[in-house]
């Protein structure tokens, strides 16, 4: 075997990648990394792909025993990684010996962090995707969050080990927001301008009950206009929901296909992964822009991502 | 053709065939999801059909929306010479009542129908696939007879047995994985809607059209897969 064997499992331990697109018409939603880029950066520390299957932790993280020898990176919220009893860096490929255990704790801030390993987590593929669909059971590990005792499989990695760590400046730039970047979505004129001062003014608590599917958010209650009728219809990620209590839900990777509730407005791309470190009584606030705006934003980003800077070695 | 667009999102743009629902608007909701799997747009990621409309999810990086747009529309033209399949004639087997459909009498006697009637009103009438979405394999089904309309649970249930057949406001469908629910519950069929270990994984497809057929208790029990 040549594996990782799960000591401690953390509170919510999920393998992730990039998700599965292209099932709408059966119903079946992305899933996917909840914080993109703290996956992508995890991998390309190792010399994975960018979509490679990792561990997605969430608010404490796990205890995990390497059957042999790997090459990893921690990403993401710092859940305080240690090899056996020492510290580890974050953001940063370490190697991790045959018979170690690779230890992580309670995260003080932030919400999900990455184990990245070379060669990438090993599961059956469900639609061309290892990413774990937990509302449904399907994907990943069994469909499920992982336990005590699962052994997880280990990709193949040949190469040698290399030194490389995330820029201080990639790390500054990656931050992420509390306040939310939206554009209007399908349903932005049902609200009036009182309802979108109340929205955009306000800060909003992150409730108990957020998960992947969806993050439900309290606060000053936003009023619809209840005298239009909505028909059922498909809701894209980060999709602001209202429902009638006026307490918006953001629709997240595990997210419904279709929905009935008026939207608001919707996260842009450039801010989705900040969503996935948004923790239980985090406060935060949106920021409406422009759809040219929000473009830009994305590319920049995208530019950022792809810059040689961004990873030394 | 008349469509609107409406952005959804900076990576996602939505079609509206329609306002209401109806059999005309599924089947044009119907053509335009064919033209566009048969025909793929380049830098579309996902479709999300629904009763009046159609959301498109795209890499914001290799096309915006007003590009989308334009191609849509060359599809949309071609909307009203794109020919359907014949539907399929689907039956389902459902066990009415008891265990299964625990809420089938309060069904009933919100109409004022002794849960017989119920039960062979729910039979009786043709069902049509208008989509799949919320969750994998879920099949939202048009046709529901007025008489059984029904509002859905105050509280939903935190888990409904896969396989119940529920009604929510005047729509009726089956619950393909145990999930949460808030549709009311009047029976269960033992045939599996959804499996990930089949090909196709889903049962039933948009499109389709559906039959409710009544099964007794030991019926279920030999139609259940082992």
């Amino acid at each position: 075997m040549t594996g990782i064997l799960v000591e401690v499992p953390g509170f919510f331990t999920t393998v992730q990648d990039l998700g599965r697109d292209g099932f709408g018409p059966l119903g079946v939603s992305a899933s996917g990394a909840a914080d993109v880029i703290s996956l992508r950066i995890g991998n390309r520390l190792v010399g994975n792909p960018d979509g490679a299957a990792a561990l997605e932790m969430t608010l404490v993280g796990g205890e995990f025993v390497f059957e042999r020898r790997a090459v990893v990176a921690v990403t993401g919220t710092d859940f305080g990684p240690c090899i056996d009893a020492a510290p580890a860096p974050m953001w940063t490929s370490i190697e991790v010996q045959k018979g170690q255990t690779l230890k992580m704790g309670a995260a003080q801030s932030g919400a999900r962090g990455y184990l990245c390993i070379q060669g990438g987590v090993a599961v059956e593929p469900f639609l061309g995707s290892a990413s774990t669909h937990v509302l449904s059971g399907l994907g990943g590990f069994n469909g499920r969050a992982l336990r005590k005792g699962d052994r997880i499989e280990l990709g193949t990695a040949e190469w040698p080990f290399r030194k490389r760590w995330l820029s201080a400046e990639g790390l500054e730039s990656l931050r992420p927001r509390l306040t939310i970047r939206v554009t209007d979505g399908p349903q932005s004129d049902w609200f009036t301008d009182s309802a979108w001062k109340i929205f955009c003014a306000n800060a909003f608590q992150v409730s108990e009950k957020s998960n992947r599917m969806g993050i439900r958010l309290e606060g000053s209650p936003i009023p619809l206009d209840s005298s239009r009728e909505m028909i059922t219809e498909g809701v894209s990620l980060g999709a602001i929901q209202v429902p009638p209590s006026g307490q918006p839900i953001i629709l997240f990777v595990e997210q419904q296909t279709t929905g009935g509730y008026p939207k608001i407005a919707n996260v842009i791309s450039a801010d989705l992964h900040c969503l996935g470190q948004l923790r239980p009584r985090d406060s935060v606030r949106f920021e409406r822009i422009g759809m040219g705006e929000a473009r830009s934003l994305l590319m920049e980003q995208a530019a950022l991502l792809a810059s040689k800077e961004m990873i030394r070695e | 053709m008349n469509a609107e667009f409406r952005a959804a999102g900076d990576q996602s743009l939505i079609v509206y065939l329609g306002h209401q629902i109806s059999i005309e608007t599924h089947q044009q909701v119907l053509k335009l999801l064919y033209l566009l799997e048969r025909e793929a747009v380049e830098g579309v990621r996902n479709l999300h059909p629904a009763y009046c409309s159609l959301l498109i999810t795209f890499d914001p990086l290799h096309l915006n929306h007003d590009q989308l747009r334009a191609k849509l529309n060359s599809y949309l033209n071609r909307i009203e010479e794109t020919p359907l399949p014949i539907p399929r004639q689907v039956e389902i087997p459902v066990c009415y009542g008891g265990e299964f459909g625990p809420d089938l009498n309060e069904v009933a006697t919100m109409h004022e129908l002794t849960p017989v009637q119920a039960i062979e009103l729910h039979a009786s009438s043709t069902y049509t696939v208008h989509f799949l979405g919320f969750a994998p394999g879920f099949a939202y089904l048009g046709g529901l007879p007025k008489a059984l309309a029904s509002p859905r649970l105050q509280t939903p249930r935190a888990k409904v047995p896969e396989g119940s057949v529920g009604i929510g406001g005047n729509q009726t469908g089956v619950y393909p994985l145990a999930t949460p629910g808030g549709w009311r519950l009047i029976g269960r069929t033992p045939l599996a809607l959804f499996r990930r270990d089949r090909n196709p994984m889903n049962f039933l497809r948009i499109g389709d059209h559906v039959r409710f057929r009544v099964i007794s208790e030991k019926e279920f029990a030999e139609l259940r897969p082992q």
